[in-house]
């Protein structure tokens, strides 16, 4: 492998700004890693060669002239297939948006080319972001880089699987109930989920409207940090986008690493922990929960009862939206049109044939169950209670925040489980977004980063930390602080870096 | 309700204008009287005096000036949709016969 692809994203932003490298030769690097890996593990669905090295040509071209260049200018990005890009191809990893190319770009995809950043291909993911595993992408799972007979996570896990198979530095992903967070813990890779509304959804597929947002996906805190950066602040084009200015993130990770955390009080969440928890993710939890204590900090345990009903909250919120929101995938306007084998074609038998052939298991499951919350008789005890206990989770997350800075817990109850585990049982797949989802149902920014491997199975452990709503700041500092505390980034060590890109 | 019948399902599948096989309707309905089971403990919880909360972040509405923004080519649009005639999108006819 190049060399230059086990580096960070701000090492080679360092690099490139000092003349010592190009964004054409780093940009190559990438994409002849990938082309060589991506049969073996199926991290991208869509790789843009000449997009990509159109824009790198230009911004080394500019860099020549002296012009001076936004901080990550010649970064080769990978993006999720779930946020469009003009005239390239955006499947949400559905059948039905085959060959559909979209007319317009997301707002963070404007942004990454305001920023110079070669955006070097759409990643794999679980079918409009729903699932756990990627199992549920119509074109094939997504490998784990760390081992390829299990799940990378979900559903962002194409993006988590690039970063952490040193294919690219940096990947966008979106957060419904954990799909950034969750593949970052499997794949020993960092994921943020920053605070609702702080970057804007303009462009993203819509799967929950009120819980879904962008968020970066890297291999180190200051990385990210960087990246949401680029991506974050106001959009008039997205009506729940924060009015707030993005803050200085990557100069926040810089300062908070290497220094102590004293006066930081930080509350384990009692609720995500214990049963039902893997003891390597448990032990190497507790063990960065040391780390925390050692640099300063205050660890307190904190008591958020509602927790418990979060997940079905979840489940009866998110198909609710899932049912309105995919209602526009009906054949007419974009993506493929079947037309019914029998009886009369009208627009109505053209939907539902449409649907029966585009979506898959997951999207129809929950499409249905989603109808069936919202139907006459039925909401209230559903819809309403879920909504209902949307408050309480809030209140808390506001409690907990009273006595606490940040609140940590395990990101997922289990190292990356093997494929097949789950697919047969909806119940046992959700249950592994058990800790991510609070952060979700109150939109308060939440950061996974890797704290170590687990001791019997030697896979990756992701550790969460939470902050009050606005307060993605907070997060970065307590993660940047942690991470330089825990040593050497696991994701160095992943075993996709001996991979021979000659295979 | 924790179970829901073969009929319940085609119900919702027409309402959600899904097309499903008859084994697809069968393995739905164990699957879904199984979730929403799971998710009914909501309810104990979810007293008269708990207020909903429908969106996150607290948020007013937004205004703006009534101007003219560069918007969507239409070809553009259009030659990416299933079917299109004369600027339009062609669609079948919305109506059945009987």
């Amino acid at each position: 492998m190049n060399e230059l692809l086990t580096k960070s994203a701000l090492e080679l932003a360092d690099l490139l700004a000092a003349g010592e490298i190009t964004s054409v030769e780093l940009t190559q690097a990438c994409l002849d890693r990938i082309h060589a890996l991506n049969p073996r593990i199926n991290a991208f669905l869509f790789i843009d060669d000449d997009g990509a090295l159109a824009t790198a040509r230009d911004i080394d071209a500019r860099r020549a002239t002296g012009e001076t260049l936004p901080r990550l200018a010649g970064i080769p990005i990978a993006i999720k297939d779930n946020m469009v890009s003009r005239g390239k191809p955006t499947t949400c990893a559905s059948k039905i948006l085959q060959g559909w190319l979209p007319p317009y770009d997301a707002t963070v995809v404007a942004k990454l080319n305001a920023a110079g950043m070669p955006i070097i291909g759409k990643t794999n993911m679980d079918e409009f972001a729903m699932g756990s595993s990627t199992e549920h992408s119509a074109f094939g799972p997504t490998l784990n880089p760390w081992d390829t007979e299990r799940i990378p996570g979900g559903s962002g896990g194409g993006s988590a699987a690039a970063v952490g198979a040193f294919m690219v530095p940096l990947a966008l992903g979106s957060d419904t109930g954990g799909s950034i967070r969750q593949p970052g813990a499997v794949t020993g890779t960092v994921g943020v989920k920053p605070t609702y509304g702080a970057v804007s959804r303009y462009g993203l597929i819509a799967m929950a409207s009120s819980l879904d947002q962008i968020g970066p996906v890297s291999r180190t805190v200051a990385d990210a940090a960087a990246l949401q950066e680029v991506i974050g602040g106001y959009d008039p084009l997205d009506s729940t986008s924060l009015g707030e200015p993005v803050p200085a993130f990557e100069q926040i990770v810089a300062e908070a690493a290497g220094r102590p955390l004293e006066g930081v009080k930080v509350g384990v969440v009692k609720q995500l922990q214990g049963e039902g928890y893997q003891q390597g993710v448990l032990s190497s939890f507790n063990n960065a929960v040391e780390v925390l204590k050692g640099l300063g900090a205050e660890v307190v345990e904190v008591s958020c009862p509602s927790f418990e009903y979060a997940l079905g909250a979840y489940y009866l919120i998110m198909p609710a939206e899932v049912s309105s929101n995919l209602a526009r995938f009906d054949g007419m306007r974009y993506g493929i049109r079947v037309e019914p084998t029998e009886g009369p074609v009208t627009a109505e038998t053209v939907m539902a044939a449409t649907r029966g052939a585009g979506f898959g298991d997951e999207v129809k499951r929950r499409i249905i169950l989603g109808t069936f919350v919202l139907s006459a008789g039925f909401y209230d005890a559903y819809y309403g209670s879920a909504q209902k206990v949307r408050t309480l989770v809030q209140r808390d997350f506001t409690a907990a925040f009273e006595q606490c800075d940040v609140l940590v817990s395990p990101t997922a109850p289990t190292t990356a489980f093997t494929f097949g585990d789950k697919i047969d049982d909806p119940m046992a797949m959700y249950l592994n977004d058990v800790a991510t989802i609070p952060a979700n149902l109150a939109g308060v920014p939440a950061l996974s980063l890797p704290s170590g491997l687990a001791r019997e199975d030697g896979l990756p452990v992701g550790f969460q930390i939470l902050a009050p709503a606005h307060g993605d700041a907070t997060m970065y500092r307590i993660a940047g602080a942690l991470e330089a505390g825990l040593g050497e980034p696991i994701a160095n060590t992943c075993p996709a870096a001996t991979w021979e890109e000659t295979l | 309700m924790s179970s829901f019948s073969v009929d319940e399902v085609a119900r919702l599948a027409g309402l959600a204008r899904i097309a499903l096989t008859p084994g697809e309707v069968e393995r739905l309905a164990g699957e879904l009287g199984v979730i929403a089971e799971a998710v009914a403990k909501v309810s104990e919880v979810a007293t008269p005096d708990v207020p909903a909360t429908s969106h996150p972040i607290p948020l007013t509405n937004v205004m703006r000036e009534d101007v003219v923004v560069p918007t969507l080519d239409r070809d553009e649009v259009l030659a990416s949709a299933p079917a299109y005639e004369g600027g339009k999108f062609l669609v079948p006819q919305i109506l059945g016969e009987e």
